[in-house]
């Protein structure tokens, strides 16, 4: 951003690409994340874990370990199991069956499970202790598919007797007759959405110090902590006022995050049995990879699709198995979150969808970017798109029929979500402009007379954000919560400085400026001029207890708490400004003068600066009348979107406020000799409503993006049959590097919200966008080869086994089309 | 046991400024930096030399300090993020990272700086390849990549420019 744009103050700072504040610390080596943290007399705890994905423990000899000069305690997973009750689960039965402590307890459920801890003096002699511990071990067999899973042949929790955590059939419109009634029907036999993970750059840390007089603190980069306490404190038997959570710069979260509260509690334990000493656990890469979270697994089996005679979708059923890994955790949270975005993008009206999660031998899953509607999204993508090759209809006329169109807005979908506003062909337009669609359609042309098979595709998907919790009782209906909320306190300080805190977890967000922004604009004042402290902390900051980051909301919930905080505040600092100038209310205006940040009497020079009212309040307040005496300069506002439970019968209901949607196109070329796949050229656009700082909406289209690509061609979870993760270190799992990534042209069209103060939308998961586009381009360059692209995961391996093993993705044995009585 | 193996007396010169420290044979350098010297700028992402989150320069080169032992770099000249400002004044690069959004979380930011500041030390014309070749071995979960190589190409026009 230009010299002349940060002197010159525009009319409005909310709408610019104002640098960010937290930007500073971060260049220069300054910001304080969790293994920064160094605390006089802390120990390192080093985790010992399962080398099986399923074993039974025989014995864990931890005697050796103990006699290590340095080494403090240990603790196996019989002691935590004594020292705690079980995490609380979300869902119902079966699933609620499940018996969750943080460690393995006689079983071991997946690769990585932590089965005894060593704490020492040092990081050095924590590792050589975790050596010594001693694990005698009877191998299992392991279940490694949802499609095994539901078989129950082998079962993982024996508390509840079954792999099933949850199944549910949802059902909206008249499926029946719409597929009596329907010109196509096109089965998909199966079609899978692969294991992966979010990876961020900075592993989970925790820094635990549980004091001898009960209270409880953690410095930890947990991105949903007062979901985490709210965990904690009955497992650990505290009342929530005993438990100190603080969070400071996160290295990336993308949702993985939100569930390491197990390891929280094995540092607790830790630090109690140590003497009260604080402990501090950084995971390692392979540990992340392997035991932090993944996002779920899903097969889709016997797909069918009605469809009238000019390629409008009518109807979609559908049997789904959702494989969360080893242990709910979040789930089964995910079995309905998907119905968030249950028509994708087009108007289809009538589905049945029977949908099952499982537990695998697997790492558990973690509510990732996306979060179950991206996996449901791709679905209706790879649904839509396969219809379009089928049909014969070109895959972009094939949308352009089925999109919800423009005037339809806010339009209804099939179970009472209200897609607030939104133009999908407009974006098409704008996106196929960027890349140069028709060139490409040429110069695709001209490749296949040279035998080079090269591929265009659409991805249309939806960022739904600010979520109704509501949704969880149709997944539980006792599940204790519902509705959303977001707090913010802001108050003039004692030296008249302008002080914001927040209750979110931002991890490379922004929302100090963001947030600096529309204080700015309220206050007219310049966002320098207002310090906002970030991150969780149940002691500094305020909270709610839907408090932190995730779920693409702090654009409606965190910023509309804090214009509803200025608002109290500017209304305070008016009443005692008047009484101060001896002015009436409505002659007053903000602004800054000589003396700093002020209010004013129009057209005069009187006037009493920041400093002067705070004087006022807190140091100088002898004789002041009872209505002024009352005012604090320091105001709370919580921000709560107006949401309704559900009807959970009918699974029907407003489970999401705002719709923020993306489409990319990808042009992907397939090398005729390795068969890897290319991207050639990439467009991506964006709309996530009023855009509150352009820079850091693209920043997010733009990470997104990479993190999807990775996804699609480089990124993924794989395990062997017996439960062995086989890309358990960077150098395996080959987290997208900028070798990979395409250039990638930006464009952007706001339509703003009608259900949010600022019109903005939340936004920066990204539906997967790019995880749609590359199988779309997939499928459009080797349909003539009798391909059907029916993962999300593709690679050169699966092209060769493809095009020339013709062992998968066949077509013939996955699609077929039966002409309907229409 | 290991805690009886023999410390070593190294010297270092880390961002200009003398140390002479014990440590155990198998420290790593990055744990040199963050723990022995209390430079928590430099950063670990991975346990197999693939993330370059803990890239510094050792007499002049950039290296991967999480697969450096402390011992190897005794009698060496170590620059890290915590050395790139001069009198609290931003190098060209940081500023031109901030500008260009080349950050989000920042955890990947000190390595990249410094991938990036040796790049550019060898000749501040580089092509938009060249940088991409250049950050190669550095790994962003959050930005994309573009922003930071504009930001690199920035920094390098205002080096030549100078
Ligand atoms: S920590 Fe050194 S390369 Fe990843
Ligand atoms: S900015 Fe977060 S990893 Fe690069």
């Amino acid at each position: 951003m230009s010299k002349a744009k940060e002197n010159k103050k525009p009319k409005r700072w909310v709408g610019t690409s104002l640098r960010r504040k937290e930007d500073d610390r971060l260049i220069r080596g300054h910001g304080k994340f969790v293994d920064d943290n160094r605390l006089g007399e802390m120990l390192f705890l080093k985790m010992v874990s399962s080398p099986y994905g399923h074993a039974k423990i025989l014995k864990v000899d931890v005697s050796e370990a103990e006699k290590l000069p340095g080494v403090v305690c240990t603790l196996t997973g019989t002691e935590v199991a004594s020292l705690m009750q079980p995490f609380m689960e979300i869902g119902p039965e079966p699933g609620a069956k499940i018996v969750d402590y943080p460690m393995a307890v006689n079983r071991a459920r997946y690769q990585g499970e932590p089965v005894a801890a060593v704490i020492a003096k040092s990081q050095a002699i924590a590792e050589d202790a975790a050596e010594l511990v001693h694990v005698e071990y009877e191998m299992l067999d392991a279940v490694v598919t949802g499609e095994d899973a539901i078989q129950d042949k082998v079962i993982l929790h024996e508390s509840s007797g079954t792999n099933l955590v949850w199944r549910g059939l949802y059902e909206w419109g008249e499926v029946d007759k719409a597929f009596k009634e329907a010109a196509y029907v096109v089965n998909i036999d199966r079609l899978h959405f692969h294991r992966f993970t979010a990876a961020p750059l900075e592993n989970n840390a925790i820094l635990a110090h549980w004091e001898p007089d009960g209270r409880l603190h953690f410095w930890c980069n947990n991105s949903f902590p007062t979901f985490a306490i709210q965990f904690l404190a009955p497992a650990l038997g505290l009342r929530l006022e005993q438990i100190h959570v603080k969070t400071e710069d996160i290295g990336g979260s993308f949702g993985v995050k939100i569930t390491h509260y197990p390891q929280m509690a094995v540092c607790a334990l830790a630090s109690r049995k140590a003497g009260g000493r604080p402990v501090k656990w950084t995971e390692t890469r392979t540990g992340n990879l392997t035991a932090s979270g993944h996002c779920n697994e899903r097969t889709y089996r016997n797909t069918r699709v009605a469809l009238d005679k000019n390629g409008v979708i009518q109807a979609i059923e559908s049997r789904q198995i959702d494989d969360c890994g080893a242990y709910t955790r979040y789930e089964p949270l995910g079995a309905v979150i998907w119905s968030q975005v249950v028509p994708g993008v087009y108007r289809v009206k009538n589905l049945r969808i029977d949908f099952a999660q499982v537990v695998s031998n697997k790492c558990p899953c973690a509510p990732i970017r996306g979060y179950s509607r991206l996996q449901h999204l791709w679905f209706m993508e790879r649904v839509l798109d396969i219809c379009s090759y089928e049909l014969g209809i070109a895959a972009d006329e094939m949308r352009l029929q089925n999109y919800i169109k423009p005037e339809e807005f806010p339009y209804t979908t099939p179970n009472g979500c209200v897609y607030d506003s939104g133009n999908y062909p407009k974006m098409l337009e704008i996106a196929k402009e960027l890349v140069g669609w028709d060139r490409w359609v040429k110069k695709q042309q001209e490749a296949k007379k040279e035998g080079r098979m090269i591929g265009i595709g659409i991805g249309t998907t939806l960022d739904s954000g600010t979520n109704n919790f509501g949704q969880s009782r149709i997944i539980n209906p006792y599940a204790p919560f519902s509705g959303n909320s977001e707090a913010a306190n802001i108050k003039v300080d004692l030296d008249g400085n302008i002080v914001v805190s927040l209750g979110s977890t931002p991890q490379g967000q922004g929302h100090e400026t963001t947030t600096a922004q529309v204080v700015a604009d309220e206050l007219n004042i310049h966002p320098d001029m207002v310090s906002v402290r970030t991150g969780f902390d149940t002691e500094w900051n305020t909270y709610t207890g839907h408090s932190g980051t995730y779920a693409s909301q702090f654009a409606v919930t965190g910023l509309s708490a804090v214009h509803g905080a200025a608002q109290k505040l500017k209304k305070e600092m008016k009443k005692l400004a008047a009484y101060a100038l001896q002015a009436k209310e409505e002659d007053l205006e903000f602004g800054v003068g000589n003396m700093g940040p002020e209010l004013r009497v129009k057209g005069t020079d009187k006037s009493i600066n920041y400093w002067g009212l705070a004087n006022l309040v807190n140091v100088n307040n002898a004789g002041l009348p009872n209505e002024i005496a009352e005012l604090t300069l320091n105001c709370r506002y919580i921000y709560r979107p107006p949401f309704q439970i559900p009807d959970l019968k009918r699974k029907y209901g407003n489970l999401t406020l705002t719709y923020a949607a993306q489409l990319h196109i990808a042009v992907v070329e397939i090398d005729p000799e390795m068969y890897t796949p290319k991207i050639l050229d990439y467009a991506a656009v964006d709309d996530c409503g009023t855009v509150v700082n352009p820079m850091i909406v693209e920043g997010q289209v733009r990470g997104a993006t990479a993190h999807g690509i990775g996804a699609a061609l480089m990124e993924a979870c794989v395990y062997d049959s017996v439960g062995n993760m086989l890309t358990s270190t960077f150098s395996d799992y080959t987290p997208i590097t900028a070798v990979n990534m395409p250039k990638v042209h930006y464009g952007h069209i706001e339509s703003p919200s009608p259900f949010s103060f600022n019109g903005a939308k939340g936004m920066g998961e990204g539906g997967g966008a790019a995880l749609h586009a590359i199988s779309a381009a997939l499928q459009n360059a080797l349909f003539e080869y009798g391909i059907t692209i029916d993962d999300s995961f593709t690679t050169g391996n699966t092209l060769y086994d493809a095009l020339v093993g013709k062992k998968v993705m066949q077509r013939a044995n996955n699609v077929k089309v039966e002409r309907g009585v229409a | 046991m290991r805690d009886q193996i023999p410390l070593v007396p190294i010297e270092v010169k880390v961002n200009g400024k003398s140390h002479k420290l014990e440590v155990e044979p198998r420290m790593l350098l990055v744990e040199l930096l963050r723990d022995g010297l209390g430079l928590t700028g430099t950063h670990i992402g991975c346990d197999t030399t693939y993330c370059g989150a803990c890239t510094v320069l050792l007499n002049g080169n950039p290296v991967k300090s999480c697969t450096v032992f402390a011992v190897q770099a005794d009698q060496g000249e170590i620059m890290t993020v915590e050395g790139l400002a001069k009198d609290g004044q931003l190098h060209p690069l940081q500023s031109a990272f901030s500008e260009q959004h080349a950050l989000q979380c920042g955890y990947c930011t000190p390595g990249m700086l410094m991938s990036s500041y040796s790049l550019l030390s060898k000749s501040p014309s580089v092509t938009d390849k060249d940088i991409v070749k250049g950050i190669a071995g550095n790994v962003c979960r959050c930005t994309g990549y573009q922003n930071i190589v504009k930001a690199i190409q920035l920094a390098a026009q205002q080096t030549k420019g100078r």
